[in-house]
């Protein structure tokens, strides 16, 4: 699938994201956590641990990862997959960042190899 | 006097533990040079199997970095293989052209895997254990998957089919023989061991005869095939058959070799100047592949070089397997025959398998599966020749059965005699080990492994070094002081705190910085422990780090499985009233709240709160008196009273009242873990005191400080700290211990974890006998309270972090097509 055939929608800016930190964005029934690191990359997860659905967008954000506030699963921002021993994947949705603004395409989601 | 000159010849485990007893003894006697043929250092190569697991690397299992080298004036060459020997005119010459006299020759080449001669043998892919070199070259073929075959069932075979399969390859293990390990283990345990490599998913074969290799093209590896015609395809083929003696170069100079180099009891060769140990020697016609006999050879050359006359009269070896999660131990001898008896303890479900071979009521050999702690001790009646018919009936069970009621571990440490061996690799005695701990002033594993190798080569004996440190040292042994805070960095809790006072570190990123960490921002486990240090530290200049909070203390609620949180107001001592709980009814009304339930630190939780519905029940809650109960904090909960003298018959004090006092005094204070409190008005105890971090018990003269309870994981009663005559005094006494425990604890440490590594007198001495410390101690928390003091609901009530609580967005549906 190429960019030009994605749906991007607008959610907010960079500023509306704490650094290190997430918001959610509703979508229907999903819920989406949008992630913002130290270094102000931006990702979005559907928000829900591959473990027990537990809600990433209250986890710590730490390297290009976050930690699931439930029982500590570390899940990466990028890829969705988990990390270390555990195994499982979160949906993860392209994101453009443009002049501050953040926008994400929801109707694809990619899994990682 | 010019020094002699000692030349070794290969670089591994052998010599240089030789090296290390030599320096010992005498660090000036020799002028020493090693060639090298591996282009490395000493490393463990013991500690292989864990490196092709992953569970280490390279650089962990490193026993001389090239600082050892230089800092004990050796002469290292490395990747130099010794090519010629000239007896005559005492010089060794390696293939890179260097040439060195020697007065003393040490021929130290190990061994090589033994290869089968089997067709396809050369083709690209089929690979030996033995060094570093072939562990790489496995990692490598791990990483393109694929099937991996090994050959031979023995200890290394089954150490690198478990590492293989760990890397995620799948492993088929090919043993020639009708059990696994058959020279360490009867059948019954070999068994057993293959059926737990099956639960592994390794394919066992055994009586499995391999017949032929099979390659591509392109002379890769491609598969192979048994006598019996079965085909097996294979992306790798790791041979480990076994060792055999490397013994050319001594051969090609005259030596006398057998199946190795022939060496006396003085481990000196044909030559009198020169030695050899290792595996590359025969001994009374054995030839040694364990570590433990090598460095047994070690400490006689060292003797002998500097003029002793020690003597090797070879060993009993005892065998672990290194595979994590499989406890097999093996000693001795343990064929059956006329004139031996055997004892055999099977415990199926608990997979556990036992037997001692004895003759003439001694243990000749024993074997353990799933249960091994008491290897050691049978090794050492083994080894001792100890008559065993006193405890005949209760020899299986162990040495904890011996002599009465069970002990404890630790006991049945304390109870060793002091030739006991500990660590088997080195050949390490508890009374060596211990008098090393008292003598050097030992505090810390590494120290022991420094100073005595024990638990230095395989680790498994670790846990005994661990109790045997505990017996010496008693409350002064910390296991926890040589832990790593997390992953991201090598210094404990302690030297970080330490580090953020003395070198005045205020912030996240300054601590990442000034102490190096290896992660660019911390993780979910040093990132909150970070932000409370500072708390801590500097309560009026750190900028809480919010990002760092664990959630509940970021939203000040507590979550729950559903992603929903509950919510628990102060109920200031356990007291309420009708105003309160109308206000409480009323919220749980208008927000839908779907349960409501009493805790057990006399308060009301309402369960299910959904995020965004926080900020409005916190509004109604507010408008009745209530402030945030914290009780999501790592910091003071709640304190739990009794009626006292208010009310009850026999209530001493008013311990009502006290309770609400240190509540006020001491709500929003920031702790390493959660601080519980309670105040009993008489020892009756009925706000249940004695279980609790900090907790007061009222008697007619005063009241009776205890501190250090748990009734969580593990189940304490408290420790008596001391007894005061006032309340007054009661409070500076309490917050003086929570500002200590403050300032020490390492984070998520309750206080009981805290007070049994710093010593119950130490506490006691600083708190209730030293009065300008106990004064200093309070002032410091008094100040830290009036910046801790803030109702966390009120201030988002008023709008702080609002977007906390309420979507970034909410998509439509035609927003979101």
């Amino acid at each position: 699938m190429t960019a030009d055939i994605r749906k991007w929608v607008h959610i907010g800016t960079l500023e509306d994201v704490p650094r290190e930190g997430a918001r959610c964005v509703k979508n229907g029934d999903m819920t989406i956590a949008v992630f913002r690191t130290a270094k102000d990359d931006v990702f979005a997860l559907e928000d829900k641990c591959p473990h027990k659905n537990g809600p990433l967008s209250q986890g710590i954000v730490h390297d290009g990862c976050v930690t699931c506030p439930l029982h500590n699963w570390v899940i990466s921002l990028e890829t969705g997959a988990a990390q270390g021993a555990d195994e499982g994947h979160t949906a993860a949705f392209p994101v453009r960042l443009e002049d501050g603004q953040i926008l994400i395409d929801l109707s694809y989601s990619h899994e990682a190899v | 006097m010019t020094k002699q000159k000692l030349v070794i010849v290969g670089n591994g485990m052998a010599p240089g533990r030789m090296l290390e007893n030599l320096f010992e003894k005498d660090r000036d006697a020799f002028e020493v040079t090693i060639f090298n043929a591996e282009p490395r250092v000493n490393y463990n190569r013991l500690m292989l199997s864990p490196v092709l697991s992953g569970e280490k690397t390279y650089e962990d299992i490193i026993t001389h970095g090239d600082d050892w080298y230089g800092e004990h004036g050796v002469t290292l060459h490395k990747g130099a293989r010794v090519s010629e020997i000239d007896r005559q005119a005492k010089t060794v010459t390696s293939d890179t052209g260097i040439t060195v006299t020697y007065d003393k020759l040490v021929i130290a080449t190990g061994s090589s895997p033994f290869i089968i001669p089997l067709p396809g043998k050369d083709l690209d892919g089929v690979l030996t254990y033995r060094d570093l070199d072939d562990v790489e070259k496995m990692l490598n073929a791990a990483k393109r998957g694929g099937r991996a075959v090994v050959i031979g069932g023995g200890l290394l075979g089954l150490e690198a089919a478990a590492g293989l399969k760990m890397q995620g390859m799948d492993v088929t293990v090919l043993h020639l023989m009708p059990t696994l390990m058959e020279r360490q283990l009867d059948p019954a345990a070999g068994f057993l061991l293959e059926e737990e490599f099956r639960r592994r998913g390794i394919d066992v074969r055994t009586k499995a005869n391999s017949h032929e290799i099979m390659g591509d093209d392109a002379g890769k590896v491609r598969g192979i095939r048994l006598d019996d015609g079965t085909e097996i395809e294979a992306s790798i083929i790791v041979m480990a058959v076994g060792i055999r003696p490397s013994a050319d170069l001594a051969r090609a100079v005259g030596l006398d070799v057998n199946r190795g180099v022939l060496v006396g009891d003085d481990m000196r060769t044909s030559d009198a100047d020169i030695f050899s140990l290792g595996e590359c020697v025969e001994h009374q016609g054995m030839c040694y592949g364990l570590v433990a006999p090598l460095y047994e050879m070690a400490g006689v050359i060292a003797d002998n070089l500097l003029g002793g006359s020690s003597e090797y009269k070879g060993s009993v070896t005892a065998t672990k397997l290194k595979v994590t999660g499989v406890d097999l131990y093996s000693a001795g001898d343990f064929s059956e025959g006329d004139d031996r008896e055997e004892i055999v303890l099977r415990d199926a479900s608990a997979g556990v398998y036992k037997r001692i071979v004895l003759k003439d009521n001694k243990i000749v050999g024993a074997v353990l599966y799933g249960e091994t702690s008491d290897g050691p001790w049978f090794f050492d009646l083994l080894k001792k020749g100890t008559d065993v018919s006193e405890m005949r009936e209760t020899l299986i069970f162990g040495q904890a059965y011996q002599g009465g009621t069970p002990l404890d571990p630790t006991a049945a440490v304390a109870a060793l005699p002091d030739d006991a061996e500990i660590c088997g690799c080195n050949g390490i005695c508890k009374g060596k080990i211990v008098a090393t701990i008292k003598e050097k002033g030992l505090t810390s594993l590494d120290g022991v492994r420094a100073h005595t190798k024990a638990s230095n080569s395989c680790g498994t004996c670790t846990g005994l070094v661990e109790q045997l440190m505990q017996v010496t040292l008693g409350d002064a042994y910390n296991p926890a002081a040589v832990t790593p805070m997390c992953g991201c960095t090598h210094l404990g809790h302690d030297e970080v705190r330490r580090l953020i006072k003395s070198k005045e570190l205020k912030s996240i990123p300054a601590v990442m910085q000034e102490l190096e960490w290896t992660t660019s921002g911390g993780c979910a486990k040093c990132r909150p422990a970070l932000n409370y240090y500072l708390v801590s530290d500097w309560p009026d200049e750190y900028a809480d780090d919010y990002q760092s909070r664990f959630i509940n203390e970021r939203v000040h609620a507590n979550i729950q499985k559903d992603g929903t949180y509950s919510v628990v107001p102060r109920m200031w001592g356990g007291m309420t009233s009708s105003k309160e709980l109308r206000a409480i009814a009323d919220v749980v009304d208008k927000f839908n709240i779907p349960a409501v339930k009493c805790t057990g630190g006399q308060r009301i939780d309402m369960l299910g709160i959904k995020k965004e519905d926080l900020p409005a029940v916190w509004a109604d809650l507010g408008k009745a008196g209530f402030v945030s109960g914290q009780a999501y904090a790592k910091g003071l909960r709640t304190v739990k009273t009794c009626v006292g003298t208010d009310w009850c018959r026999f209530g001493t004090q008013d311990s009502t009242g006290l309770g609400i006092k240190l509540e006020k005094f001491m709500w929003g204070s920031w702790t390493p873990a959660k601080l519980k409190m309670a105040v009993s008005g008489c020892p009756r105890n009925c706000a249940e005191a004695t279980c609790k971090d900090i907790g007061i018990i009222c008697v007619d003269s005063g009241y009776e400080i205890h501190f250090a309870g748990a009734a969580g994981l593990d189940i304490k009663g408290t420790e008596v700290l001391g007894m005061v005559k006032t309340e007054d005094e009661a409070i500076e006494h309490v917050a003086a211990l929570a500002q200590m425990y403050r300032e020490q604890g390492h984070y998520l440490e309750r206080i009981y974890k805290w007070a049994k590594r710093i010593g119950l007198d130490e506490i006691r001495r600083q708190i209730m006998d030293d009065a300008a410390m106990r004064k200093a101690y309070f002032d410091r928390f008094v100040f830290s309270q009036k910046f801790a003091q803030v109702d966390p609901w009120s201030e988002r009530v008023s709008g702080k972090d609002k977007h906390e609580f309420k979507p970034m967005a909410v998509l439509t549906k035609e927003a979101a097509e």
